[in-house]
């Protein structure tokens, strides 16, 4: 089984170098009018709810434009505000941190339990069964959940073994409440990344074990040396794709904190939604570029910085 | 076609028994401790659910106990009634099943006609360039239009649950289509030629060849879309205008202000909210699993 698969990625790597190079030579030949059809009219309906909305919403940036009414030009002088304020900073400071611990809380759970789900032990099947189920539930409902044992039962536990600093609930603390917010996170998040990884380990072929086996390697060298090269393009679309996620987090929030104590909570998307009723809509467009900047950065410098480090059979 | 099979085969039980062959008569025993320790491991998801269902069939006295954790006594199911006429369960339910039935639709149509264009014209710019065009919204995250979106859904009527579906598909295209992409570059196209020689439009082909090849992709693209829009909280909760056609998951925060310790009401719907994805993913434990990890090898 290994082995096929290992023959079939080769195949489909080399495919769109082919395909490429046939294309090369067909380019002067005229397309077919039907295949437009299947594409321009999604090409239009993407343009209408998604390119033009963002580009709108970056000219108004340039503006002092409230939501309504008139405007004028201000230039760059909404982002030169954004830049002192600290409100917005935090609001970064708190998304950007929030993230970087999610996604490394979640990538080393989800790794470690693919690694003992494809171990020699029973139930796999049924266990990795439970192990999904968060996936399928809606994140504000079990932030609601949560909620409630964060501020009802766990102090309620920590009162009755006489542990002080969890007797008080740790949404009302300020320095506090972000770990509520990461656990939900992380406990929804998981099995995705959990799927991926199980996808991963089983690519590896069986026998790469068995020889590095033989020639005395630990399971932790095994894990280093075998494990974690092979599965690095999984590591990384999960980063990617969890860090994007993680940067967006608005829902658990709203479930959890709903941005408080105070602010210590408040992420980037909360910070923009307020633009709609706090009157500071050009504001929080520019806050909205720089936010739209500063993602797809983040997602390039993972590409990057993972390029070439993943290792092909 | 052959590409196909791999993860699928390679999915939900060979992963339990592959290792085994290895180590046959060495090592053929079970790992008891990890499966122990995973065993209690399943607790981070069962305890929550089983907070969700006692608090659910308690009274209102004691599910302001400060004992979230007892069973139900007396056991007292009335609160489902009075949690599915605050909620309006059945216009709210009904509501985000058109809305994720509206953003699946959409994005199973749409994105696949288009990656099969983008995927047999790649020779030119044109569709070389809308597949950039298209995935460079997968850094585009929704708080970015948020703002102008709301603006002009309420401009074109589309503040309602048809415009939230549309948007819920258009924010899933880039993915889907990046997904069929890949899966169309491993049909052979040789099987569209013949057909071709035989007197088959491009049209026919599609239907007739193209999508049923597509059936496992168009289940995991089918599943994440659902997922995405059943549970979606943000898109709603900003578009809508009007709060009586608001999603199952948007309507629950009606206990978040007016009904602060009728927790067993609360509970009692939040396990409404939950239970139809729980029990629909149980059933179809394996497409879902394995539709996924597709979408995961693919991508």
């Amino acid at each position: 089984m290994t082995d096929t698969t290992m023959y079939q990625s080769s195949t489909t790597a080399g495919r769109p170098t082919t395909a490429r190079r046939t294309g090369r030579r067909a380019t002067g030949r005229r397309v077919e009018p039907l295949y437009y059809v299947f594409l321009v009219p999604t090409l239009l309906i993407f343009t209408a709810f998604v390119i033009v909305p963002a580009l709108i919403g970056i000219f108004y940036s340039l503006t002092d434009y409230v939501g309504f009414g008139d405007w004028s030009f201000l230039g760059l002088r909404n982002y030169a505000a954004l830049f002192s304020d600290p409100r917005i900073l935090e609001s970064y400071g708190f998304t950007l941190g929030f993230a970087l611990v999610t996604v490394v809380v979640a990538q080393v759970i989800a790794l470690a339990l693919a690694v003992a789900l494809t171990r020699r032990i029973r139930f796999a099947t049924t266990l990795r069964t439970v192990f999904v189920i968060p996936m399928v539930v809606s994140g504000i409902v079990v932030a609601y959940v949560f909620n409630f044992l964060f501020s009802n039962s766990l102090p309620a536990i920590a009162t009755a073994v006489g542990f002080g600093p969890l007797e008080e609930s740790i949404l009302g603390n300020p320095d506090l409440a972000w770990l509520s917010i990461v656990i939900v996170s992380a406990w929804q998040t998981i099995p995705g990344a959990l799927l991926v990884y199980t996808a991963g380990l089983t690519s590896i072929p069986s026998d790469l074990y068995e020889a590095s086996a033989l020639d005395g390697a630990t399971p932790w060298r095994q894990f280093r040396s075998i494990t974690v090269p092979l599965i690095a393009g999984f590591i990384l679309i999960n980063t990617i794709l969890g860090v994007k996620g993680y940067l967006g987090v608005y829902d658990v929030i709203v479930g959890l904190t709903g941005g408080g104590p105070g602010t210590a909570t408040s992420s980037v998307a909360m910070t923009i939604f307020g633009g709609f009723t706090g009157g500071d809509y050009a504001y929080q467009m520019a806050n909205a570029t720089v936010f739209l900047i500063v993602t797809a950065l983040i997602s390039v410098a993972q590409i990057i910085a993972t390029r070439g480090r993943a290792v092909q059979l | 076609m052959t590409t196909v099979e791999a993860p699928r085969a390679a999915g939900p039980r060979p992963s339990v028994r592959s290792p085994r062959p290895a180590h046959a008569g060495r090592v053929h025993r079970t790992n008891w401790p990890l499966t122990i320790l995973l065993g209690l491991a399943t607790l981070t998801v069962f305890v929550p659910l089983y907070v969700t269902l006692s608090m659910a069939f308690k009274t209102s006295a004691q599910s302001a106990d400060g004992n979230a954790f007892s069973l139900p006594a007396p056991f007292h199911p009335a609160s489902f009634a009075e949690a599915w006429s605050l909620t309006r369960f059945p216009v709210s339910f009904g509501i985000s099943l058109a809305v994720a039935a509206i953003a699946v639709l959409l994005t199973l149509f749409l994105s696949s006609l288009a990656a099969y264009a983008i995927a047999r014209n790649w020779s030119h710019r044109f569709f070389r360039w809308s597949m950039v065009y298209l995935l460079a919204a997968l850094f585009l995250p929704f708080p970015v239009v948020a703002l102008p979106q709301i603006q002009l859904t309420a401009l074109t009527g589309l503040d309602n649950p048809l415009g939230v579906g549309i948007l819920h598909a258009m924010f899933q295209l880039s993915f889907s289509v990046l997904l069929y992409t890949a899966y169309l570059r491993s049909i052979p196209i040789e099987l569209e030629e013949s057909a071709r020689i035989d007197g088959a439009s491009t049209w026919q082909i599609f239907w007739r060849i193209i999508l049923p090849l597509l059936g496992p992709m168009n289940a995991t693209v089918g599943i994440f879309a659902f997922l995405a829009s059943w549970n979606d909280f943000m898109m709603p909760s900003l578009i809508m205008s009007d709060p009586t056609l608001q999603t199952l998951p948007v309507v629950q925060n009606i206990f978040q202000s007016q009904f602060g310790t009728n927790y067993n009401v609360a509970f009692a719907s939040y396990l409404m909210a939950m239970a139809p994805t729980i029990v629909a993913y149980l059933f179809a434990q394996r497409w879902v699993i394995s539709g996924v990890t597709q979408g995961a090898v693919k991508s």
